[in-house]
């Protein structure tokens, strides 16, 4: 089930290499599962687990309590955040650019201070501790090695600020780099290592003083797609190896949706929807998480009846559609409804589905291990379908009539 | 295999690879070198070739060789033990009738002059006398018009200007001369003046390079990190002196650092102190003012380098757990060592010239050596000596480049 689910969560799917990385990823999780909230159980589980933690204050690890953030004095950059970490978590932060991922991430480490509320470590405020008191590791988008050092030196660097002997200094260094595969490097200056080694450089010094928090930003942005992802595999075993906390901040949906245990979607200063990966996409809450995970057919209607969990959404000039209620404010209200557009059946049998629709072929895409037919219906003429190249496809031709159809519960009635 | 390679390197037009390359190699390198040759050839006059001649006069000195041609050569025989013989004064005595007719005689007492101070004048008399002679013997002749040619130092003397070249004028650079048989001995105390004007030269341009770094680096430091809108306004206050001539920011250090100047006078009327303070026409006036002109010299290597520097390393150091003065101490400091070595090099270089500002605002124990070369060519006439210090301080220069590239490495320096 859980295998069905991740190769229909990803936008892009007909990467080989993705689909490899994928399960490798896959196969960590499962191998230590028993490390990370919500990682290897069932979606469900995992939701429940996260709101229990959101209630309960001695559980959480990390807590951002009603901090808010404006460096201008006029604009907020992070409204209101109300977070909730959990030890060993490891949770991404995603969101389109200057949605306030990095001033959050700022914020915890201490570099920025908030403008309200507090955060609290181990249930500490560390309002007023300085950067360097707080024990958190760091990985920053631009790696920030210390071109001056050699590997080693940069990696003996937070031990020798602990004041630590040689005699320890120098197996952990050892140890820390042959985590990341580094283990010939130590005499090495950054600036004689290629982007994919600094990088793992970075992560090795941000892990060699066993900080109990590791903060990533971006830590993949400057790679290439391979090596970005032999990188999320690496980062995914060393969590896992360590059972370290992380906070990892990106820009990349399917890096968040492979790594993550749960995925804060931000948009605007404001966390839209806090979920573990499949849940995220299967049951996004409103309609900028629906648009920004994955592919999503978007119908704008306007609500005529509700009745409990569904209600009937009227399409202009096209008819009445049965969806899931899940963020309606009332009956005559606007609401968008949201539809995976793997989850639209072509010609289903009349009668068979609560919602049929005749449609009209505009156009066909062959992808190889699936078939991309943009329709019109509805009088929206962006209207996508997936269908997966198996036994059965029907040859469609653009200008074909044909009719569409889905479940109540694939169609998701959102705020408008 | 080998028939294979040639068929390889082969164009179809018959002409091998190789050469083709070599030609239009050729002809990239012939534009680049006309592109450089008007400066080339500029250095070279202007630059080049005066040195070079410097360099020569230090050693180079003919005129007794030239114009007391039978002397020199009949000295070559001479043991310089006791006087010469008869058939040398003979000599002796042709070369002053023919140098009193040809008025060259002037020339021949100043050179005798430079090395037995005071003999100029009785040797241009004896030169007088001696052209009245017509017959021997000269030896007791000569040695009765004037004592001076029965004295071995004076004998000695010409017996060394039957070379064209003389260590004479580097020797008397560094204090030394030559004894009365031609022994190199130290100049006695009283004219024993240019190590300790060579060691004054380097004192001061080592503390005025030590005080334009002490007074130039937190401001370097403050230019890089303030935003611009502050940096902009402070940086045309740092390079505001370039833009006034060098005489006028001296004179206007006398107006301000004399008896009753500026400075003084505020003193008084703070009561800071009861008599005017000596500020100026000694070292105190001298460092000020050298230090003042130097500063931005130092100063923009340094900036220059800051500028580059990520203020991320900061917090990458902080984030490891170094407080704000280690992380500043080993990673931004060690940073900016190219630019510190670049700015100091460059005042240092610059200061060890200095000769119109220690003239102005300084005693006469401030004159370093530039004042001497100067009161050589401008008022002496004597270039030997003035190349000679002019060869010695462009030595002392190169052989400080050297020992600093030895030790730090020119190609590590940043200009900018
Ligand atoms: N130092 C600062 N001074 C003023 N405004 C800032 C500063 N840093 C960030 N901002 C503003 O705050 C907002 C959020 O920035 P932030 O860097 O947190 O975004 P982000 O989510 O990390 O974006 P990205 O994905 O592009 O890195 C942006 O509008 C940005 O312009
Ligand atoms: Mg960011």
């Amino acid at each position: 089930m859980r295998h069905s689910i991740n190769r229909t969560r990803l936008k892009h799917t007909d990467s080989h290499d993705l689909d490899h990385a994928r399960e490798k990823l896959q196969s960590v999780k499962k191998e230590h599962g028993d490390l990370m909230v919500g990682g290897a159980a069932p979606a469900g589980e995992a939701l429940g687990q996260g709101r229990a933690l959101m209630s309960g204050t001695n559980s959480a690890f990390v807590k951002f309590s009603d901090v808010q953030k404006t460096y201008d004095g006029e604009t907020l950059v992070v409204k209101n955040l109300n977070l909730d970490i959990a030890r060993g978590e490891f949770l991404t932060m995603l969101g389109p650019s200057g949605s306030g991922k990095t001033t959050t991430l700022m914020m915890l480490a201490g570099f920025e201070t908030p403008t309200n509320g507090s955060i609290l470590l181990e249930a500490r405020s560390i309002d007023a501790m300085p950067p360097h008191k707080r024990d958190i590791g760091m990985v920053f988008q631009s790696y920030a090695l210390f071109p001056h050092m050699t590997v080693e030196e940069n990696l003996a660097f937070p031990l020798k600020v602990r004041r630590l002997g040689r005699s320890e200094i120098e197996p952990r260094v050892k140890r820390a780099l042959e985590r990341v595969r580094l283990g010939g490097y130590c005499k090495r200056r950054p600036a004689q290592l290629s982007g994919g080694q600094q990088q793992r450089v970075a992560l090795a010094r941000a892990l060699v003083f066993d900080p109990k928090l590791v903060l990533m930003d971006e830590p993949l942005g400057a790679l290439d797609k391979q090596l970005r992802e032999q990188m999320q595999i690496e980062i995914k075993h060393i969590h896992a190896d360590l059972g370290v906390t992380v906070v990892y901040v990106t820009h990349d949906q399917a890096e968040a949706l492979t790594m993550s245990d749960r995925i804060a979607v931000f948009n605007d200063g404001v966390i839209q929807q806090l979920a573990p990966p499949a849940d995220l996409y299967e049951r996004p809450q409103n309609a900028f998480v629906a648009q920004f995970i994955g592919e999503n057919n978007q119908l704008h209607g306007k609500v005529v009846a509700m009745n409990g969990t569904t209600c009937k959404v009227e399409i202009a000039g096209a008819g009445n559609v049965q969806a899931l209620a899940i963020n309606v404010e009332a009956i005559g209200r606007p609401t968008v409804l949201s539809l995976r557009p793997e989850r639209v059946q072509l010609n289903p049998t009349p009668g068979t589905l609560p919602n049929i629709f005749s449609a009209e072929v505009a156009e066909v895409i062959y992808l190889g291990d699936h078939v991309r037919t943009r329709v019109s219906v509805c009088g929206h003429n962006d209207f996508v379908i997936k269908l997966p190249n198996s036994e059965g496809l029907v040859q469609l031709e653009p200008g074909a009539a044909i009719t569409v159809g889905w479940k109540t519960e694939d169609c998701r009635a959102l705020d408008a | 295999m080998v028939t294979m390679a040639v068929q390889i390197a082969r164009e179809p037009d018959g002409m091998p690879l190789r050469t083709k390359l070599t030609r239009v190699e050729r002809r990239r390198k012939l534009r680049a070198f006309i592109l450089v040759l008007p400066l080339l050839l500029f250095i070279l006059i202007g630059f080049a070739l005066p040195i070079g001649r410097m360099m020569f006069n230090a050693i180079h000195d003919d005129t007794l060789l030239t114009l007391m041609p039978r002397t020199t050569a009949a000295l070559s025989a001479w043991d310089g033990k006791d006087l010469p013989d008869e058939s040398t004064y003979a000599a002796l005595a042709e070369d002053l009738k023919q140098a009193w007719a040809q008025r060259s005689m002037g020339a021949i007492a100043k050179r005798i002059n430079y090395e037995l101070p005071g003999l100029g004048s009785q040797i241009t008399s004896s030169a007088r006398k001696a052209s009245t002679l017509s017959a021997g013997p000269y030896k007791p002749t000569l040695i009765e018009i004037n004592p001076v040619w029965g004295r071995q130092d004076v004998w000695s003397l010409l017996k060394r200007g039957s070379l064209a070249y003389t260590p004479y004028y580097l020797l008397r650079s560094v204090d030394y001369q030559y004894g009365p048989s031609g022994q190199i001995v130290a100049s006695p105390p009283e004219t024993a003046i240019f190590q300790d004007m060579f060691l004054r030269t380097l004192a001061i341009s080592i503390g005025v390079t030590a005080l334009t770094l002490l007074l130039g680096f937190p401001v370097a430091y403050l230019l890089a990190t303030l935003p611009a809108k502050y940096s902009n306004l402070l940086m045309i206050m740092v390079v505001l002196p370039f833009w006034t001539s060098l005489l006028v920011r001296t004179v206007a250090w006398v107006v301000l650092l004399q008896q009753h100047g500026v400075i003084n006078e505020m003193l008084m009327a703070l009561h800071m102190i009861s008599q005017p303070a000596q500020l100026i026409f000694n070292r105190i006036g001298t460092m000020v003012a050298m230090t003042h002109i130097q500063l931005p010299f130092t100063l923009l290597p340094i900036y220059s380098v800051m500028k580059t520097i990520p203020p991320i390393h900061i917090r990458a150091a902080r984030s490891l757990g170094a407080g704000p003065f280690y992380a500043f101490w080993k990673v931004y400091f060690p940073q900016t060592l190219p630019g510190i070595a670049a700015g100091c090099l460059l005042t240092f270089i610059l200061c060890l010239g200095y000769y119109i500002t220690p003239a102005m605002v300084g005693g006469p124990n401030d004159q370093m050596v530039g004042s001497f070369i100067a009161h050589y060519t401008n008022e002496e006439l004597n270039w030997g000596m003035a190349s000679a210090l002019g060869a010695i301080l462009l030595t002392a220069t190169l052989l400080l480049y050297y020992v600093f590239n030895k030790l730090v490495g020119v190609d590590r320096i940043k200009m900018g």
